[in-house]
């Protein structure tokens, strides 16, 4: 028994040292928020979609953040696309391997790859870096092929790398500010992050609503199913 | 009703329906101390319910083609009516499947259930077993993503390792040289027929060999030792219906709720029913960082990973993960216990299953660890105590004191 206990405690504590790595900021997301998706899906057509593609989404689908076909049409197309069609763009693979390394990936399901608190941390973390091709580096992403994109948004930013003896610690610096200040352009990031939360799973707000409806349901069921049970029992000792 | 009678009466005349309905239901007479672990045999049928009834929808829907599957995934998710919905049923409830499956042999272990006269019922069970496995394992490589293309291309390798036919083997499975398009049309004919034909069929076999011996229960002892002299009913059977099956209407609804709760508030289970790594579409260039396995594959992923090579060949894992799947099988000779419950057996017997539980918990743990050599040394003792536990058995299980076994069922 003793044994066992020894590898239980053995095992728990070595769990408590596996998670490492970069630390992830806490994405302020909301997906109740129907502004701040309709912000988000702003900066989404007019910053991310001309290299990604979001082919599993269609235009029209957002009318599940409170917009009309009009205003999709309006504001959120920006090439030939018809309102029933899929966020697609017209880089070809192979001019964008050139461009970029590698084909900029499509952003439909991002979310539920990455992680809201990633992509928040990632969208906030460019840095100069001379030694790269492109000049940009990332905290999130090491070496990453994607340029700030957002760069005339939220300026440039430093790495600067602190000793305390042993430790090393890094912290991030705007050394050229933007258009934005640093709160406007975690809001606008914030957004973005909230809005690609949604294109995940459009049918997240709808699932957990049901879902409260569901089991309410259940819940009441049991209670005629419990009791019938107890009744045709009543007499096997 | 008098001609529903008669019409009862005319297809009983060419159909044995009301024999039937008898013999498996109103006149099936079950142990009447059923406990809390007697829910999961009639829940492990409602999943597979559950599976291929949602597995049909996709299956409208679906496209199993290397360049449309990911996205025709999406398709479901978005633009197919209710169709997250039966998608997460059916992600869901492979897990769920799964987890009832489990609790399902378990029951079977500490109660004896596989022992004379039901070795045929627990190895028809573990043909389900064996079946239900290969269904994941096909299913999974469906949504196209990178681990279902990772994942499918690992395991089949390790078919490779077989001397001799081993390349050619996997060759064969996979139909090309890696996974690839015709890789995906097969394992989805299988998923969506060969197997579940397979599957309905075995599980029609493991229930009327129950229903030919009778169910064991929680005392371990047969109630057909003791039936009414007049009527010839076990004395301590009541019949399955109506009151197991009202009883297993509210293990359902039980069942349900916990299902919903998932499926419903979080159908990823936080990455273990729905891998995040898997939202990416599968590229035959980039190998993910971690290739996992499913989670209720990780105690035998686990066993895989801990078993040094040989020579530089994982042969020596693949027969060791193979070996603790196949073990079950032999349950029912292995165990030379005086008596079937562990409700009787002595501390020997109690001891060995906790340790199998510990390590059978550990070992899924550690399987879905990124390895470090720590864990592989922690793995190796778990799996140690695996087999021991197994290979052990006909011995402690003979030493061991039992108690004296009740003539009647208790409480």
């Amino acid at each position: 028994m003793k044994k066992i206990l020894f590898l239980v405690s053995l095992l728990a504590s070595t769990m408590a040292f596996a998670s490492s790595g970069l630390h992830l900021d806490t994405a302020p997301t909301n997906l109740s928020d129907q502004q701040s998706l309709q912000r988000g899906a702003k900066t989404f057509v007019n910053y991310c979609l001309s290299c990604h593609s979001a082919q599993a989404m269609r235009y029209n689908r957002l009318q599940d953040i409170g917009l009309t076909e009009e205003q999709i049409k309006d504001n959120l197309i920006f090439t030939d696309a018809k309102v029933g069609d899929t966020m697609t763009n017209n880089m070809s693979k192979k001019d964008a391997k050139a461009w970029f390394g590698a084909p900029p990936p499509d952003l439909s399901v991002i979310a539920r790859f990455r992680g809201v608190d990633w992509l928040y941390t990632y969208l906030r973390g460019f840095y100069r870096d001379e030694t790269t091709p492109n000049g940009w580096n990332n905290v999130a992403f090491d070496k990453v092929g994607m340029p700030h994109v957002l760069n005339e948004l939220q300026g440039e930013q430093v790495l600067q790398v602190e000793k305390h003896g042993e430790h090393e610690t890094q912290k991030l610096v705007l050394a050229k500010p933007g258009k934005m200040t640093p709160v406007e352009y975690d809001g606008m990031v914030a957004d973005l992050v909230n809005y690609l939360d949604y294109m995940g799973e459009p049918a997240k707000t709808k699932r957990m609503t049901l879902g409260i409806y569901v089991l309410l349901f259940l819940a009441i069921f049991f209670v005629p199913a419990y009791y019938l049970k107890k009744e045709y029992w009543k007499d096997i000792h | 009703m008098n001609s529903l009678t008669s019409l009862l009466g005319w297809v009983d005349e060419r159909f044995p329906l009301t024999k039937l309905w008898k013999e498996h239901l109103s006149e099936y007479y079950a142990p009447k101390n059923f406990n809390f672990w007697y829910f999961f045999g009639s829940l492990a049928l409602l999943a597979l319910v559950i599976q291929i009834v949602s597995g049909i929808f996709l299956a409208m829907n679906y496209k199993p083609d290397a360049g449309l599957a990911f996205y025709s995934v999406e398709y479901i998710m978005r633009d197919v009516e209710w169709g997250w919905l039966i998608r997460y049923i059916h992600s869901t409830g492979a897990s769920m499947f799964f987890l009832v499956i489990y609790l399902h042999m378990f029951r079977g272990l500490i109660y004896g259930s596989y022992r004379k006269p039901r070795e045929l019922v627990w190895i028809f069970g573990m043909l389900i077993y064996l079946a239900l496995m290969a269904e994941s394992f096909m299913g999974y490589l469906l949504p196209w993503g990178q681990l279902s293309y990772w994942g499918a291309q690992v395991i089949v390798n390790l078919f490779s390792a077989i001397p001799f036919i081993g390349p050619d083997l996997s060759l064969w499975i996979r139909g090309d040289y890696v996974i690839s398009d015709a890789t995906l049309n097969r394992f989805f004919a299988f998923h969506v027929v060969a197997v579940p034909l397979v599957l309905i069929g075995l599980v029609v076999a493991h229930i009327i060999a129950l229903h030919e011996v009778g169910s064991n229960n929680p005392d371990g002892i047969e109630i057909k030792k003791h039936k009414d002299p007049k009527t010839g009913l076990p004395l301590d059977g009541i019949p399955f219906h109506p009151y197991y099956t009202v009883k297993d209407i509210v293990g359902v609804i039980v069942f349900l709720m916990v299902f919903s709760a998932i499926l419903f508030f979080k159908p990823d289970m936080g990455g273990y029913f729905l891998e995040y790594a898997n939202f990416v579409p599968a590229d035959t260039m980039k190998t993910p960082e971690h290739i996992g396995a499913l989670w209720y594959f990780n105690p035998f992923y686990a066993i895989l990973r801990a078993t040094p090579p040989m020579f530089g060949s994982p042969l020596p894992g693949v027969i060791a993960m193979g070996a603790a799947v196949m073990v079950f099988f032999f349950l029912p000779w292995l165990d030379r216990g005086a008596v079937k419950s562990i409700r009787y057996r002595g501390t020997i017997y109690k001891v060995a299953v906790w340790l199998f539980v510990v390590s059978f918990i550990s070992l899924g743990f550690l399987g879905a660890q990124v390895p470090t050599p720590l864990y592989t040394v922690l793995s190796q003792i778990f799996g140690v105590i695996y087999f021991a536990f197994f290979l052990l058995m006909p011995w402690y299980t003979k030493i061991d004191k039992c108690k004296p076994v009740p003539e009647r069922v208790t409480g």
